[in-house]
């Protein structure tokens, strides 16, 4: 399974959804994914990807980790895991 | 009704070993958050609190005691000290009878759960002290205090998260002005600065890796401390008649539950219980010249405190002053009412109000005078502190001058 095809399939598990319903341009908003969720969502990925992703829920948006949407979420994926090795 | 006041005072902390310590380090404005220090720290991302330095628990409790006692007992008892001192109450016959002790913690003792799962599990051990569970159990702290001074009425311990220490004070106040029992020792401790309690934190992502800042826009979370604060509440008259030092009234309180989200809190649950907290004591809003804020340095919590405190006070919340000394000692979560009843103890006792250091940006979500880095000599007759917990559980206290 592609990086891609793993963030979607937790996202997708977050939000109680079929893959198929998540979209590179779907927000986590939008996919109706709290702050809750998205704090469980981080953990998932940094679980399944054994990376640690820099972000800390009071300054979403200072975070050098870009979760604007599912893209976003990936490309960061992808560079930690470059990063790693 | 009876009247209900503090006579006695103690505490430790990340500011200090006392409460008039604490305070000094309050007027001061002194910051007692700094690099943790304890076994596995560097596998941890959040590398800072307000630990309790130079605290050795060898020669203030014997063999026996060290056995029984938690690091959260420990503080308790050695907080209660300094406030029976300086009280000057003490417990026989009815007294004692009727009298008990009512204490906060979130967690109990959490570093004897910490060292011996890691006993067992990491280092694979088959056999834990015998005396694990009557230590780490969280009533232990308000047990020992009813055996240490012969408290025989009714003790029990609160567990409330972050407002644990405002809730048991609200109900030692309860059965001080109710006539149920002529004193109660009150108040409530805390210490999870251990691998296991930041490293359970750390997962919810909402520590500051470098400093507490309350209400300044660049705040990026809370700081965890560790202490105790242990207060004796005793009917007026019953002070009055002993001479006992009086440092102020508990006028009233209030508590809410927002019944709406396990981490998020509410504008209204926190309005609610301001609000509750005057109306209990019969206070107008326009008396109240200081509110120590539950101000945790999140962003979530500052700004719904402050739209709360809007709510309540209307224009007069442009008058009145609000601080967070969690900025210098940490959050205590169960016991941090308890320290932070010191700042308003200081404020109507000695007219000084502590400031929210750190303080480096305006944020206009938060614009009331939080008594930035400074702090502030000022007259006030009334002051309210809030706490408001994860679980929506929400306390308020109101205190005045004597």
């Amino acid at each position: 399974m592609s990086i891609r095809d793993k963030v979607i399939a937790i996202i997708a598990e977050q939000a109680v959804l079929e893959p198929s319903d998540v979209t590179m341009d779907s927000t986590l908003e939008s996919l109706g994914i709290d702050s809750l969720g998205l704090v469980e969502s981080i953990f998932a990925i940094e679980e399944e990807f054994d990376i640690t992703i820099p972000f800390n829920a009071n300054e979403p948006d200072k975070s050098d980790f870009d979760i604007t949407n599912v893209a976003a979420i990936v490309a960061g994926i992808e560079k930690l895991t470059a990063e790693k090795t | 009704m009876k009247r209900v006041v503090i006579t006695g005072a103690g505490s430790i902390n990340a500011l200090g070993h006392s409460a008039p310590d604490t305070m000094e380090a309050m007027r001061e404005g002194r910051c007692g958050i700094g690099e943790l220090e304890f076994r596995d720290v560097d596998r941890l991302a959040i590398k800072i609190g307000g630990q309790v330095r130079g605290f050795e628990a060898e020669g203030r409790f014997n063999r026996q005691q060290m056995t029984l006692y938690d690091r959260f007992t420990q503080f308790t008892l050695t907080a209660a000290k300094e406030a029976i001192a300086q009280s000057g109450i003490e417990f026989h016959g009815d007294m004692s009878a009727r009298s008990g002790v009512v204490l906060g913690t979130a967690g109990g003792g959490v570093s004897t759960w910490d060292d011996n799962y890691r006993s067992v599990y990491e280092d694979g051990k088959n056999r834990v002290h015998p005396f694990v569970v009557p230590k780490l159990m969280n009533n232990a702290a308000a047990s020992h205090v009813s055996m240490e001074y012969n408290l025989k009425g009714p003790s029990f311990t609160v567990s409330t998260a972050c407002a644990s220490s405002n809730h048991a004070m609200a109900l030692a106040f309860q059965m001080v002005r109710s006539g149920a029992a002529p004193a109660m020792l009150t108040g409530g401790s805390e210490s999870m600065l251990c691998f296991g309690g930041v490293k359970a934190w750390e997962g919810l992502r909402v520590m500051s890796k470098d400093a507490c800042r309350p209400f300044s826009a660049n705040r990026n979370g809370m700081v965890q401390g560790e202490g105790a604060g242990i207060f004796v509440f005793e009917d007026y008259d019953h002070a009055k008649n002993r001479g006992a030092d009086i440092l102020c009234e508990v006028a009233g309180f209030a508590m809410s539950s927002d019944a709406s989200d396990i981490v998020m809190p509410s504008k209204q649950g926190a309005a609610r219980a301001m609000a509750g907290a005057l109306a209990d004591a019969g206070i107008n809003a326009s008396d109240v010249g200081y509110v120590n804020a539950h101000g945790t340095g999140t962003a979530a919590n500052d700004k719904t405190e402050c739209a709360a405190v809007a709510d309540v006070f209307g224009p007069h919340a442009d008058n009145l002053m609000i601080s967070s000394t969690k900025s210098m000692h940490g959050h205590l979560i169960g016991g941090t009412g308890a320290v932070e009843l010191l700042a308003c103890i200081m404020a109507l006792r000695d007219g000084v109000i502590a400031p929210t250091i750190g303080y480096e940006e305006p944020d206009p979500e938060c614009a009331l005078d939080v008594v930035p880095n400074e702090a502030r000599d000022a007259n006030v007759d009334v002051v309210l502190s809030n706490a408001f917990a994860f679980g929506g559980l929400n306390a308020v206290l109101a205190l005045r001058k004597v």
